[in-house]
């Protein structure tokens, strides 16, 4: 009993490398799963149409023409738009875009976004995650498309960002198809690697910020049959992030905690094990401690597929000790 | 034995007016609700421990009395490795800023004076925004915070004073005005900093709010000889804090060393804000209230003001912090938001009360 799912995870996760292989020449995709390769077939066919629009989380964002000099202020959106074969097209990423390693990092902020320093790359598209500071309205009135992509609140709301993104630039095929494979591959992982029940305390920060089910990454545990010990935190802060105290999670006894401050505070499953009273936590007894990356956990595009594989490893060796 | 004769015959012609010490109904009020309050803080939180469980684990420490704890592993873990240094450190933070605050108003007659009046505050938040935002020493920042927190406060105030000493005059207005600029130019480089590392943003706000979570007993044990230092000074001025409130010139007619006592108790004020604050943040209106509810009630003499502000800012401290650990649980609130948005309707509460039975 105990062998047949972690047989099934390695066949999975082979069928997953394969695929991530194929898919490095940018080509069609060997079939990794039918659903993939028909998405595919139906929109060779479709010819590339501009003017476009699409439906951004600002409304919907028309394009005269394929864009060729995008802006991307969103990490998210700018591992996408290289993963869709967009990123010739891109010209500037904001500070926090520090993947794919040849994105054209700029000093721009997503955060705090300078309108007159990013019409000064002259871009005909933004591309943004946040709309601080009237970004959006000041980009619209200066006539330069925004599309704007909050967070996704799931799943299939990553999968659509990243179908927009391909509509938006072009690349409707690539990005359909990627969509789909990255759908097809979640979907096996959470067939084969079920938490069934186990708790789970995704760490954002060694002062106990978490995120509940509300979240994209709230989502992926429901997902895989976790249930998230932030839930009950829920109402203490209506965007989904709230801080816990060391008090609960230690009485909870998560039986996984997943932590994606291992890059911004040097947290290990050693340095949460030394944590005052924290040895006896279920996932520390056992070992079941991820070290997740921080900048993939925080985000929603298509390297959300390696955190899940990451998951599931881990439901998988749950209580195996 | 000789030295108390000798002491005694010295005081002797003086006129006893006043009662020396704190009065007893006082110390025994004091006593029964830091004591209160620490009971309080071991038994509630956000994990229900059961009143009954906590008490016998408690007892079971007592050699003799035989009684048994109930408590598992992980209970046990979280009474004495969270809650308890979590009370303790609260205790100390709490009675170094109110006293803190009641030296601050009487070495500048001011009541409006609090422990980061000089620019410790915003010292001390420069110094952690610096290494939470530049990751210094690793882990975001978080082994050298308090170190930062300690040296940015202290070098703030020390700033300050050589400011106010260098335009001269003997004015504590001109040491205020000084603190103030002080102050004022360390926020504009803190924000600064934060506003330009915009992704630790939450984490520098939330140590600005102030939170005693500890990492264990090693950060109780950092603090205490800083508190206690302070205090012992701050405790063996307060008699020099009451003639001192008759002015300065009177003060010095009466042979006390005015420059050299504000100094002192300036300096141990500001080594004992600064230990606290680098581990607590800036928890905002301790300093402010307490005195002046202590004030309120016991009059203004420093002899009691200092030492039950002192008391009192200690337990107010600890029930401030059960409010922020147990209002939201299982989430928890930063400790600034509950002192000032209980402490000022309180304040208000005994403002009112002691108007209408007062003169």
């Amino acid at each position: 009993m105990l062998h047949r799912p972690l047989a099934a995870l390695v066949a999975v996760l082979l069928a997953l490398a394969l695929a991530a292989c194929a898919g490095d020449d940018g080509g069609e995709t060997t079939a990794a799963s039918p659903a993939a390769s028909s998405a595919a077939a139906e929109t060779t066919s479709a010819p590339p149409a501009f003017p476009v629009t699409v439906e951004g989380d600002n409304g919907p964002v028309t394009l005269e023409e394929e864009p060729d000099a995008i802006v991307s202020l969103s990490a998210t959106a700018t591992e996408t738009l290289f993963a869709i074969g967009a990123g010739d097209q891109v010209i500037a990423v904001d500070d926090q875009s520090n993947y794919p390693a040849e994105a054209p990092v700029s000093d721009l902020s997503g955060f705090q976004p300078n309108v007159e320093a990013i019409a000064g790359y002259e871009p005909d598209l933004v591309v943004a995650a946040y709309d601080p500071g009237g970004l959006v309205e000041g980009l619209e009135t200066l006539g330069i498309p925004v599309l704007l992509q909050d967070a996704a609140p799931d799943l299939p709301g990553a999968y659509d960002q990243i179908r927009t993104l391909g509509a938006a630039t072009g690349r409707v095929r690539q990005a359909t198809s990627l969509a789909a494979e990255m759908e097809t591959e979640i979907a096996e992982l959470a067939e084969v690697a079920s938490g069934s029940g186990a708790t789970v305390y995704h760490e954002l920060g060694p002062d106990f910020f978490t995120a509940t089910s509300e979240t994209f990454i709230g989502s992926v545990y429901t997902l895989l049959g976790l249930v998230n010990i932030a839930d009950a935190a829920a109402a203490a802060d209506a965007g989904g992030y709230p801080q816990l105290s060391a008090e609960y999670i230690l009485s909870e006894s998560p039986d996984l905690i997943v932590l994606s401050d291992t890059k911004c505070c040097d947290q290990t499953a050693a340095t949460v094990a030394k944590r005052p009273g924290w040895g006896q936590v279920t996932a520390v007894v056992n070992g079941d401690i991820v070290e997740a990356d921080d900048d993939i956990a925080s985000r929603w595009g298509l390297r959300t597929v390696e955190f899940v594989e990451q998951i599931a490893v881990a439901v998988q060796h749950l209580g195996a000790g | 034995m000789a030295s108390a004769g000798g002491i005694r015959k010295l005081l002797a012609p003086r006129p006893e007016r006043a009662p020396r010490g704190v009065p007893l109904r006082w110390v025994l009020t004091a006593c029964v609700f830091v004591l209160t309050a620490t009971l309080l803080g071991l038994a509630l939180g956000p994990v229900d421990l059961g009143l009954a469980a906590v008490g016998r684990e408690v007892l079971s420490h007592f050699p003799f009395l035989g009684v048994e704890s109930s408590f598992s592993p992980t209970q046990d873990a979280i009474l004495w490795e969270l809650r308890a240094p979590r009370i303790a450190l609260g205790l100390l933070v709490g009675a170094m800023l109110a006293s803190a605050g009641a030296a601050y108003q009487g070495v500048f007659r001011n009541p409006l004076a609090d422990p980061y009046l000089l620019g410790a505050a915003a010292g001390a938040g420069l110094g952690a925004t610096v290494v939470i935002a530049y990751d210094v020493g690793g882990s975001g920042g978080a082994d050298l915070r308090p170190v930062a927190a300690f040296v940015g406060a202290t070098l703030g105030v020390g700033i300050a004073y050589l400011l106010g000493r260098s335009v001269g005059g003997r004015q504590t207005t001109t040491l205020i005005l000084a603190g103030v600029t002080v102050a004022a130019f360390l926020t504009a480089v803190q924000t600064y900093v934060q506003q330009s590392s915009a992704e630790t943003v939450q984490e520098v706000y939330s140590w600005i709010l102030g939170q005693l979570e500890t990492s264990g007993w090693t950060d109780v044990l950092i603090v205490l000889p800083y508190v206690a230092l302070s205090s012992i000074v701050l405790l063996w001025h307060r008699r020099l804090l009451d003639v001192l409130a008759v002015g300065d010139d009177e003060a010095s007619s009466l042979g006390v060393p005015v420059a050299r006592v504000r100094l002192l108790v300036v300096a141990a004020a500001t080594l004992g804000t600064a230990a606290a604050v680098a581990f607590s943040g800036l928890i905002a209106f301790v300093g402010i209230i307490v005195p002046h509810a202590v004030r309120l009630l016991v009059g203004t003499s420093y002899r009691l003001v200092l030492p039950l502000s002192l008391a009192f800012g200690a337990g107010f401290l600890v029930l401030m912090d059960l409010v922020a650990r147990t209002v939201v649980a299982p989430a928890q609130l930063p400790i600034g938001v509950v002192t000032a948005f209980l402490g000022a309707p309180f304040f208000a509460f005994v403002l009112r009360t002691t108007r209408t039975v007062g003169p």
